[in-house]
């Protein structure tokens, strides 16, 4: 799996740190993710998938 | 097809809830969303838009680009006149850019890290407030004891709001929020308001400490922000924080009186998961936003086969969406352990709710707590003798009488 992020997209609602906080955070000045691994571990990749699905910006691409 | 049906044989919208259902959507909404995909209805000032019930479609139409927030736009389904150049409460009713500029200046505080560092300040209040609530009267009415007292006093602290103020603000709130409230009154509470906030800003500006308010006046004195445009997001931030988590609170706890299995696994549990579940649940089924998400189309696009075109108004009610047995299996079931992380109870897009991950916070705190403080917690009148908010764009309880 490979994860890609749009910080222009992204309306910093959290979604994604909520679901996977080992591989979404918030960027400190303004909320805005920043992805903390762009290949997450198999233990993670049903929970970035569910981020994926629950980003109201589609800010979250996977491949 | 739809052109040939006349106004007056649409429904009507806002719709209404069958009164010994309380805590379902109006019957009309699941009737369009097995009708739909879409329909038409009719708002108060003759408008027809399109209403969209099932939950693919909303969150397609709130997703995408050609649908804008912008109420004095031709088209916009408000349901009444709109006054030109009214002062806009906050980002809420703008769009991309401006509307993406001005919330990141108020994103970083509602971070998921910063609110889980409120989190013990949060305990204490409720804390507080339940010693509080069982030191005083028996019955009580819990939304004044304690619904509206717990996300009022967060919010206060989170802006930088003397809570002591907390009379004008909620009472200034309830009629802006009020659907039968007369526009004049409205306009005259969310001006008292925004005076109140701009008030606050220019002694912040003098004084600034560590809220967000005072986070503002930097922006100001950079030039980024104008003061009116600090108040006014102050207004939108102190409203939404303190009434949408009191109705979840208030509402909630109604739902889970009247579902005692439910509220037992509540009670019986250590598990903060099942705490975080509860909360997710709860969103879904209450659903408390009953106003319909409004927008208008810019260009003319394609849903659920159906063309929309440019300049007709389009209602997204997420109260039903959280109900589609497409994605929600029993969805008129309240299960408390179903954790549907995916419900639309916050919206969708990029207008998703700011303040989300303090309002789950907050209620986490509160169910997580309430129950197990007071395990005899009881509603003191029948369902039907509880005044529900049927007249509200936020739906809720004005009173929860109960006993312990």
């Amino acid at each position: 799996m490979n994860v890609t992020v749009d910080q222009d997209k992204c309306c910093g609602a959290g979604s994604c740190v909520l679901a996977a906080p080992e591989v979404f955070d918030q960027r400190d000045e303004d909320g805005i993710v920043e992805l903390l691994q762009s290949q997450p571990a198999a233990e993670h990749q049903d929970a970035v998938r569910e981020a994926a699905n629950v980003c109201p910006a589609s800010a979250i691409a996977l491949s | 097809m739809t052109s040939t049906i006349e106004p007056a044989e649409l429904p009507g919208y806002p719709m209404t809830r069958a009164p010994e259902r309380p805590f379902d959507p109006p019957p009309g909404l699941r009737e369009s969303q097995r009708s739909g995909p879409l329909t038409r209805v009719r708002l108060a000032d003759g408008a027809t838009p399109w209403l969209v019930t099932r939950y693919a479609d909303q969150r397609a139409v709130l997703a995408d680009s050609r649908v804008s927030s912008d109420y004095e736009r031709p088209g916009y389904p408000s349901g009444a006149p709109v006054q030109k150049g009214q002062a806009k409460i906050g980002f809420i009713l703008m769009d991309d850019p401006e509307h993406a500029r001005l919330r990141r200046m108020v994103t970083a505080p509602f971070a998921i890290k910063r609110i889980e560092a409120m989190r013990p300040a949060v305990q204490r209040i409720v804390d507080d407030l339940i010693d509080e609530l069982l030191a005083g009267p028996n019955p009580a009415d819990l939304v004044d004891a304690f619904a509206l007292p717990v996300p009022s006093l967060v919010i206060c602290k989170l802006l930088g709001v003397p809570y002591t103020d907390h009379g004008f603000f909620q009472d200034n709130s309830k009629t802006i929020i009020r659907r039968t409230a007369r526009p004049e009154e409205r306009q005259a509470a969310s001006a008292n308001l925004i005076e109140y906030l701009d008030n606050l800003v220019g002694e912040k500006l003098a004084n600034p400490g560590e809220d967000l308010l005072s986070g503002l006046t930097e922006r100001i004195r950079a030039g980024e922000l104008t003061r009116t445009d600090a108040a006014q997001m102050g207004v939108l931030l102190l409203i939404a924080g303190h009434e949408t988590t009191a109705n979840m609170i208030a509402l909630g706890t109604a739902a889970l009186l009247r579902n005692p299995d439910q509220l037992a696994l509540l009670r019986a549990s250590e598990d903060p998961k099942l705490v975080a579940s509860a909360v997710e649940e709860l969103l879904r089924y209450l659903h408390i936003t009953h106003n319909g998400r409004r927008r208008v189309a810019v260009a003319d696009f394609e849903i659920a086969g159906q063309t929309i075109r440019a300049g007709e108004g389009i209602i997204v009610a997420n109260d039903i969406g959280n109900r589609d047995p497409e994605v929600f299996s029993e969805p008129d079931t309240l299960d408390l352990r179903r954790n549907p992380r995916n419900h639309v109870a916050f919206g969708f897009g990029v207008h998703q709710c700011l303040g989300q991950s303090l309002a789950r916070m907050e209620l986490q705190v509160v169910y997580g707590t309430l129950y197990k403080r007071i395990p005899t917690l009881a509603l003191a009148a029948e369902l039907d003798q509880i005044p529900f908010k049927h007249d509200g764009s936020v739906y809720g309880v004005y009173e929860l009488p109960v006993t312990w």
